[in-house]
């Protein structure tokens, strides 16, 4: 077999996406088949009814509970504003009169005779969901959401942290192999996408936190960086969740390892451009990857362009890159395919291919340690 | 399956698709038996671009098909059957765990009650909890609703009540989770495994509150009063369900199955089969083990009682880096003899999680994976025996001091010491470049006791034949006789423990071509060549306090088996214990990694 593993990612300048933007409960959709939206346009949402606190009326103004209804300033269904007197005791020959203020904002719900207390119900909580992608709205879900549509160029990552965000593209590497340290983080980045080079430094990625940055994304990270940022150990890779105050997403893997050229000029080419981005990222059979969406127009595209989630043959002259020690990482042209398989050096046998790179020198490897990549 | 006669049977194909290999073997009518005849294997294609489970299915095929000198995919890359004389197979069989990992949600009605006795189910079943859902857990019901379907969970388990309290705060979790409709991982006909194991009064209304789209099992309530925990109804059901829906699952399931000839059946599943067929045939007790990319399944047979536990997250690819966080890193280096760079070695298993497929290509490489593979191997065996007990179902009081402790009820029917053979499989220990090494992990691992005959599946073949016995037992038995078991050895172990240096056994061996006596010291491991075929008699003389079956101190004399490996002696003591100073430990493995001829000539480039 000479099919080289990929691991799917697609990273291409042009494709139509779909997204599909949903309430967690029934709402209005705001929005109609047509209409143009922005990444952070709300286009459906509904109200949850409030918060509920309960005020125990008797006990505040010492008085029997069957006295409370009449004490009441606020009656049922008022709304009231935080500090509004809520209650006044008569007090004695009119003086010593205690008033009780609520502490919260809301609507008299009940004013119970019976236990003499009182309900304030706060004000509906909204419940919003973003368009995420800038695009038109293609299809309306009833009560539910939307399917947002735009042609982009799109990015998966191989791994990601934290969950949706948006900003302009901002470039801190000049290369695709420059890595990204705390000095190139700067106070102006703020609510930007970052685009590095290779591996992302724990350090750059806590400056990032403190500027305020939406998201980096870079070549690689080290796993002990990766941990620091998180505050524990990774055991199965399902994320999206995390509240470290930033998304993080890798497009190559864990270490010193430089981002593909492709994905580094692409992203380079829509510098300034608003991107969405999503940490998510869950490996397993159904596999979820992180992305970096960037609208480039509304129009519907015919098909993708140049998208590199192909898997390939393995042929003389192919490029592939190592991702697996003793050379992980290392960029090279297929130089000969032996069809025997041959004793590797961990004693295995395996079926192997011979890289050569730039350099000239050549190194043998077992064909399940390269994937394809493009230039 | 079809109406065929088994006699005209002549050319078989099996695939086993699992989380990160397709293993394809052909079984061909040799003269009047059935033999396996080749093999080839491609990466599991369930991640994009493919998403679809044949094509890996076909790709393993293919290379069986070269290597046969027999076309089995036609131009539409569809299977041929029935056979011709150089074309196709007369049966297609295939078991799966393509499927992977578990992941759970699990909800209940107080956070630290039922949902906590929940989550001890669930991680008690091998499973990872992505999130527990409780009535206060201080979140909106639309966030609680929007995390269920952010994470897609495996399956889901709701508590909540004690039986015959009040319904209806059980009956809302329900109806929160009811109009979530979780998306699954995999498409198709794929219906949501959602468990209930709450009061049981509320049963019929959380029925009501469940459409068709989820697979809904019903059991005994974890919490049928406040003081008493009754967790194993539930977590058998968890692991029931994980092996029945959610194991074999994967992207182009439902067209794998239109293909196969009998239906597609879970790996674990197959491989117990065969297992329970060793044990019954030979009338001893057996602990089997097959390790893959995400899962790892154990399987024993005690006085004739079979046990089968899958550990959902422990495995060698997807799984390398749960294995790593669950067993700690100064575990697994502790099986290594040498320094490692630790900075260097969580990269390298970061990144076989996030590219399953790659290889080892160094000797260092492979020593770092074998030495995770002992720990992957020893806590899916500690949790196996958790499983295995005398007492199932039966309830545990917990008292306020035991709100965190995952312990179950029962007393564990594992016992090493009655072990009489050891199986096993998967990649990392079936494709082992040195049988001596699969000896040494089984050994490291699994920790027998007194005298243990150890054997591998030679290409791991175990999961076809296990399928296979269902459709045509007879050509089953004759592979599995003739090429599936290949014996390593036997192991004879001192249980107990005592001071480095200072006597353990005394030890006489007389066979036909090894004839041996000597004296064994506390930390000593030896090893004797002893042919596969070859039976030598072993008579031990246990120092005070160390026990060979006996009784401790007790002479022993039992026939011991041959093997690729030989006869093992190990005085290392049970339990297996290592220094804890990593210079020491590094020279006292290096001197087991010498005694066991692991890694001869070592280089580790």
């Amino acid at each position: 077999m000479a099919n080289a593993y990929t691991p799917g990612l697609k990273v291409t300048p042009k494709m139509t996406f779909r997204t599909r933007r949903v309430l967690p409960i029934p709402g209005d959709v705001l929005v109609k088949v047509g209409d143009k939206v922005k990444a952070r346009d709300i286009v459906a949402q509904t109200f949850m009814p409030g918060d509920v606190t309960p005020v125990n009326m008797a006990n505040l103004l010492s008085m029997p509970p069957g006295d409370v209804p009449g004490c009441m300033i606020a009656k049922e269904g008022q709304t009231i504003a935080e500090g509004d007197v809520l209650a006044r005791s008569p007090g004695i020959f009119g003086f010593f009169k205690n008033e009780i203020k609520s502490k919260v904002a809301g609507t008299i719900e009940t004013i119970s005779p019976v236990t003499g207390q009182v309900i304030v119900r706060g004000a509906p909580i909204p419940v919003q969901v973003g368009a995420y992608l800038t695009g038109t709205v293609v299809e309306v879900i009833p009560n539910e959401g939307v399917v947002i549509e735009a042609e982009v160029a799109f990015i998966q990552g191989i791994f990601g942290i934290g969950g949706e965000t948006f900003g302009p593209i901002r470039m801190a590497c000049k290369e695709h192999s420059q890595e990204l340290t705390e000095d190139l983080i700067t106070d102006d980045m703020k609510g930007c996408v970052i685009v590095g080079g290779a591996r992302m430094y724990y350090t750059a990625v806590k400056k990032a936190i403190r500027v305020g940055v939406a998201a980096i994304v870079s070549g690689g990270i080290d796993d002990a960086d990766l941990k620091e940022v998180l505050g524990y150990d990774l055991g199965v890779a399902i994320t999206g969740s995390e509240q470290a105050g930033i998304t993080l997403i890798i497009t190559e893997g864990f270490g010193d390892i430089a981002m593909a050229q492709r994905t580094f000029e692409l992203l380079d080419s829509h510098k300034g451009h608003e991107a969405a981005v999503n940490g998510a990222t869950q490996i397993r059979a159904g596999v979820m990857r992180p992305e970096i969406v960037v609208p480039i127009s509304t129009a519907p595209a015919a098909a993708d362009a140049g998208a590199r989630n192909v898997a390939g043959l393995l042929e003389v002259g192919t490029m592939v890159r190592i991702i697996r020690d003793p050379y992980f990482g290392l960029i090279g042209a297929v130089n000969n395919l032996p069809p025997e398989p041959a004793v590797l050096g961990s004693g295995s046998k395996a079926r192997v291919l011979e890289v050569r790179f730039d350099s000239g020198e050549t190194v043998t490897v077992p064909r399940a340690n390269v994937e394809l990549i493009e230039g | 399956m079809k109406n065929l006669d088994p006699d005209k049977i002549k050319v078989i194909l099996a695939t086993d698709c699992g989380s990160t290999t397709t293993k394809a073997i052909l079984i061909q009518k040799v003269g009047d038996s059935y033999r396996q005849t080749h093999r080839g294997e491609a990466p599991t294609t369930v991640e994009e671009p493919f998403a679809d489970v044949t094509m890996g299915v076909i790709n393993a095929v293919t290379e069986v098909g070269e290597l046969a000198g027999r076309r089995f995919v036609d131009d539409d890359g569809k299977l041929i059957h029935p056979a011709t004389e150089t074309e196709g197979c007369d049966i297609y069989i295939s078991t799966s765990s393509a499927g992977g990992g578990l992941q759970m949600m699990v909800a209940g009605v107080i956070k630290e009650m039922t949902a906590a006795s929940a989550k001890r189910a669930a991680l008690g079943a091998g499973a990872i909890v992505m999130d527990t859902i409780a009535s206060n857990d201080k979140r909106k019901p639309h966030d609680q609703i929007q995390r269920i379907r952010e994470l897609r969970p495996d399956m889901i388990l709701i508590s909540g009540g004690v039986d015959g309290g009040n319904t209806t705060q059980v009956v809302q979790i329900a109806e929160l989770i009811a109009p979530a409709k979780p998306r699954p991982r995999f498409g198709g006909k794929y219906r949501l495994p959602i468990i209930f194991a709450g009061n049981k009064d509320a049963a019929p209304l959380v029925e009501k509150t469940f459409d068709e789209d989820v697979e809904l099992s019903i059991v005994e309530n974890l919490r049928p009063v406040l003081e008493y925990e009754n967790l194993s109804p539930a977590r058998d059901a968890i692991h029931d369900v994980f092996l029945e829906h959610v194991m074999a699952h994967a992207p182009g399931y439902d067209k794998l199955m239109t293909w196969t000839d009998a239906p597609i059946m879970p790996t674990p599943g197959a491989v117990g089969n065969i297992l329970q067929t060793i044990a019954n045939t030979q009338g001893i007790n057996a602990v089997g083990v097959d390790i893959g990319g995400a899962t790892t399944d154990v399987f024993s047979v005690f006085d004739k009682t079979f046990n089968r536990t899958v550990s959902a997250n422990l495995g060698m690819s997807y799984s390398i880096s749960n294995v790593c966080a669950e067993a700690t890193m100064p575990k697994i280096l502790r099986w290594v003899h040498f320094d490692m760079d630790e900075r260097e070695l969580r990269n390298r298993v970061k990144n076989k999680m996030i590219r399953p497929t790659t290889i080892p290509q160094t000797r260092e490489a492979l020593i770092f994976e074998q030495a995770v593979a002992r720990e992957a191997l020893r806590l899916a065996y500690q949790q196996h025996k958790e499983f295995a007990t005398t007492l199932k179902g039966v309830q545990q009081q917990r008292t306020v001091g035991d709100t965190f402790s995952q312990q179950v009820g029962g007393q564990t029917i594992v016992d090493n010491m009655k072990l009489d053979l050891l199986v096993a499989s998967g990649g990392v220990l079936s494709h082992a470049p040195r049988m001596n090494q699969t000896a040494m992990l089984l050994i490291d691992a699994f920790e027998p006791e007194g005298f243990t005959t150890l054997a591998k599946d030679s290409i791991f073949m175990m999961p076809h034949l296990g399928v296979l016995a269902e459709v045509h037992p007879k050509a089953a038995t004759e592979v599995f006789e003739k090429d599936c078991l290949i014996y390593l050895g036997t192991c004879v172990a001192a249980k107990g423990t005592g001071k480095e240096g200072r006597p353990c056994f005394s030890y006489e061996i007389k066979g036909s071509s090894l004839n041996e006596r000597g004296e064994m010291m506390y930390g000593d491991l030896k090893l004797f060549p002893l042919a596969q075929g070859e039976t030598a008699m072993v008579i031990i003389d246990p120092a005070k306090g160390f026990d060979f079956g006996n009784g401790p101190g007790k002479r022993i004399e039992r026939q011991v088996k041959g093997g690729t490996v030989g006869l093992v002696l190990d005085a290392r003591g049970r339990p297996l214990a290592l220094p804890e100073d990593r210079a020491t430990g590094q020279a006292t493995m290096k001197r087991w990694v010498e005694a066991m001829n692991m890694y001869p000539g070592e280089s580790r480039k």
